[in-house]
This record gives structure tokens, C-alpha cells and sequence, in this order.
């Protein structure tokens, strides 16, 4: 794909749900399930990966030319993982009660392969505006699908939405909602749905077969394009 | 002697890296499809987080006391460093096991499972010993999820599931299921 085939508002709006990082592209999945037991938490780190994610862009679209070929993935990790210091640390600075809850995953946010996806397909090679779009259009699909997992666990496990009781006083909580397998249960069922609605989308006779998990199909009209828009 | 056990143990089933921690979920999604990828992927895990524990405990204990602040980026050079060596060590060592371990091993460097362990270790001060045996337990329960989850979907090949659920929500809804009966185990140690 050549730099200009695409327009600054395919850049932005791509990521944000027909690409989106999460359930379309299966990246990032751990924070995504881990800290999305509250709506709290999935706000906190959804914040702290935007800014780790326009950071990283931003700096790697200005190094792309001096960045040599053979060490740029070790590159663009050191400079995710000088970001995540940052948000750590201001993290437990700012909101020490915040940086306790996600714990661990603050530091984990260097292992998001959804960052490291979009420098390598993107931002190391595009100008530094479109980088930042992009980035901008990434992050927002990554909110939009931790606000989903954060809201459909906490209104269900807890009956509270952002702490606020929102499902009555007659309402018993699905505790295992908040529990890790609640997690397995809700981005499963999420999955299924954006399935069903890709699916509805097509054509009925243009439905490519269906292949086993893991191989894509070289026929179906779908795949082909987006096979093409992420390249 | 106990404490140990309780951190093997714990690190194997009741923390499970995999099923109730959410780490190294990518490869758990990529490579559970055939029981003999799995445990190969496994066993290399296995190796890499003993590695990494070491290097770890090593790092915490004689660089890293005042500069908490690089220890991120130290520990991220260091696992991907580990597994270059690792790579060429074994390739040197045995072609064969070289072979079999194929595109895996490079791929671990971005497991979160590694430096989920380093962290872990760090932010529980574990000592040597302590680190040595959770890097072996979390191996192991890396290795079990992986190698659970491989042989259903080496079942689920052969029976009639509706094509929509044929790709990834089908499996996360069976991890759950799996996370579910590993909650069991939690009450293992309570007493």
C-alpha cells in the first residue's frame, strides 16, 4: 500500500471499529480481559495505553529515517517501554489507589503487541500527522472495546455502573462476572456478536467458506480487503 | 520447605499465569490448536522463565537497588537478549530440538507471560530459591493451560458447532469455562 491511498479520515476512523484492535484483530487481549472487572479500571488503562500509544507513535514517526532496519523492533520497544516507565510512575505519583488496582498490567503495557502492530505497520512509515491519527483511531477502538468488557462485567457482577447502583435493589450479582472466568465469558460472547454482525454484513452467496481457525481465505471479497488495508 | 510449595503450587493452579492471570494469552489463542505444538511451546516457556527468573533475581539483587526506574527497560532487554542466546545456544547445541522449537522461541521475547514473572518476582521479593520455584510453577501452569485447551480443540475439530462460532469466541468461552474449573483449586491452601 502506497502512503497516499488513504485519506486522513479512513487513517483516524479505520482503528476505531472496523479495524478495531481488540475484537476484530485480536490484539491486546490481555489488558482487555484482566482489568475490566470495573468500568473504573477500564478508563485507567485505556488512558495509559493512549498515551503510551501516541507517545511511541509520535517519537517513532520522527525516527523513522534514522532508525536502522536490522534493530527496529528492539527500537521501538525501548521507546514503548521509556513511555510505560512514564505512565507508571506518574501513575502511582498521581493516583496511587488507581496504580494499585491495575497493578502489574501498568508495567505490562510494553507487552501490548497493538502498539508495537501499529509502529511496525504504520507509524514507522508514514508522516508524523497520519502516525498520530492513526494513533488516535487505535486508541479509541481499544476504549471502545474495554468500555464494553468494563461496562457489560460491572452492570452484571456488581449491578454498579461506575460505582453507581444502576440494576435496583432487587438485583443479585452475577459474581462471576468480576471473577477471571467472567471475563473468558463476556469477551466470548462479544466476539460472537461482532461475528454475527460481520456475517449479516455480506452478501449471502459472497460468504467466503468457512476455513478453520487460523487460515484465511484467499477468496472471500472480505478478507481480501482487509487483508489489503492492513498491509 | 512449605513456603515454597505454597509458591509452586500456587504459580501452577491457583494463580494460573494463563487462566486466572490473563498473561501470555496470544500464543494461548495461536498455537493451541494440535496437543504435540502445544507442549513444545510449553516446554520452551518453561526454559525461557527459569532464564529470565535468574537473570531477574540477579538484576533486583545486585543493579537495580536504586534504580527502580530502569527496571522495566533492563528487564525488556534482557528477555530479548535471553532469548536470542537461548536461540543460538540450542540451534548450536541441538539442530534437532532447534527444529522442532521453529518460530516459537523468537516469538516468546513478546510473551507478557516472561515479563509478567519478572515483575511478579520483583514487586513479591522473591529470593533466589522463592524466584526459581515460581518460574518453574508458572511454567508449568503456562504448559497445562496450553496443552488443556489444545487437546479440546483437537476434539471440537471432529463435532458440529454452528459457523459463527468457529473462530475465537468459541475458544474464550471454553477458557472460561476451563478458568472456572480452575477456581477450584483456590481453596486448596485457605487453611
Amino acid at each position: 500500500m502506497s502512503p497516499r491511498q488513504t485519506t486522513p479520515t479512513q487513517d483516524l476512523m479505520r482503528g476505531v471499529w472496523k479495524e478495531n484492535p481488540v475484537l476484530i484483530q485480536m490484539l491486546g487481549l490481555c489488558p482487555a480481559l484482566a482489568v475490566t472487572n470495573t468500568v473504573m479500571n477500564a478508563i485507567a488503562m485505556s488512558a495509559a495505553t493512549t498515551f503510551v500509544l501516541l507517545g511511541s507513535s509520535l517519537l517513532i514517526s520522527l525516527l523513522k529515517n534514522h532508525i536502522p532496519k536490522e534493530v527496529r523492533i528492539s527500537a521501538y520497544i525501548l521507546i514503548i517501554a521509556t513511555f510505560v516507565t512514564v505512565v507508571d510512575f506518574s501513575l502511582n505519583a498521581l493516583a496511587p489507589l488507581v496504580h494499585k488496582e491495575l497493578g502489574a498490567f501498568i508495567a505490562l503495557i510494553v507487552c501490548n503487541c497493538m502498539i508495537l502492530a501499529r509502529q511496525e505497520a504504520f507509524a514507522s512509515k508514514q508522516r508524523v500527522g497520519r502516525s498520530l491519527l492513526d494513533a488516535v483511531g487505535t486508541s479509541a477502538g481499544f476504549t471502545i472495546a474495554l468500555l464494553m468488557m468494563g461496562i457489560s462485567r460491572e452492570v452484571l457482577g456488581n449491578g454498579t455502573f461506575l460505582g453507581v447502583n444502576v440494576m435496583g435493589p432487587h438485583f443479585e450479582p452475577w459474581i462471576i462476572m468480576i471473577l477471571p472466568p467472567g471475563a473468558y465469558f463476556a469477551i466470548g460472547f462479544i466476539l460472537l456478536g461482532v461475528g454475527y454482525w460481520q456475517e449479516r454484513k455480506q452478501p449471502p452467496t459472497k460468504r467466503p467458506r468457512d476455513w478453520p481457525h487460523g487460515v484465511r481465505s484467499s477468496t472471500g471479497p472480505a478478507d481480501s480487503r482487509r487483508e489489503r488495508q492492513v498491509a | 520447605m512449605g513456603d515454597l510449595l505454597f509458591i509452586f503450587v500456587s504459580a501452577l493452579v491457583i494463580n494460573n499465569f494463563t487462566l486466572a492471570l490473563f498473561l501470555g494469552l496470544c500464543p494461548f489463542m495461536g498455537v493451541s490448536a494440535r496437543v504435540a505444538t502445544a507442549v513444545r511451546l510449553g516446554m520452551a516457556n518453561i526454559f525461557i522463565m527459569l532464564i529470565t527468573a535468574l537473570c531477574a533475581w540477579f538484576l533486583n539483587t545486585y543493579i537495580l537497588e536504586n534504580m527502580p526506574y530502569l527496571r522495566l527497560i533492563s528487564f525488556i532487554v534482557i528477555i530479548a537478549s535471553l532469548v536470542q542466546i537461548t536461540e543460538v545456544t540450542i540451534k548450536k547445541i541441538s539442530p534437532k530440538l532447534f527444529r522442532e522449537l521453529g518460530i516459537f522461541l523468537p516469538l516468546i521475547t513478546t510473551n507478557c507471560a516472561i515479563l509478567g514473572l519478572a515483575i511478579f518476582q520483583t514487586n513479591r521479593g522473591y529470593d533466589f530459591a522463592q524466584g526459581m520455584v515460581f518460574a518453574l510453577g508458572a511454567g508449568l501452569g503456562v504448559t497445562l493451560a496450553l496443552v488443556l485447551m489444545a487437546s479440546i480443540r483437537e476434539r471440537l475439530q471432529f463435532s458440529s458447532v454452528p459457523s459463527l462460532a468457529k473462530g475465537v469466541g468459541m475458544v474464550m468461552i471454553l477458557a472460561g469455562s476451563l478458568s472456572l474449573a480452575f477456581m477450584g483449586f483456590a481453596g486448596l491452601f485457605s487453611a
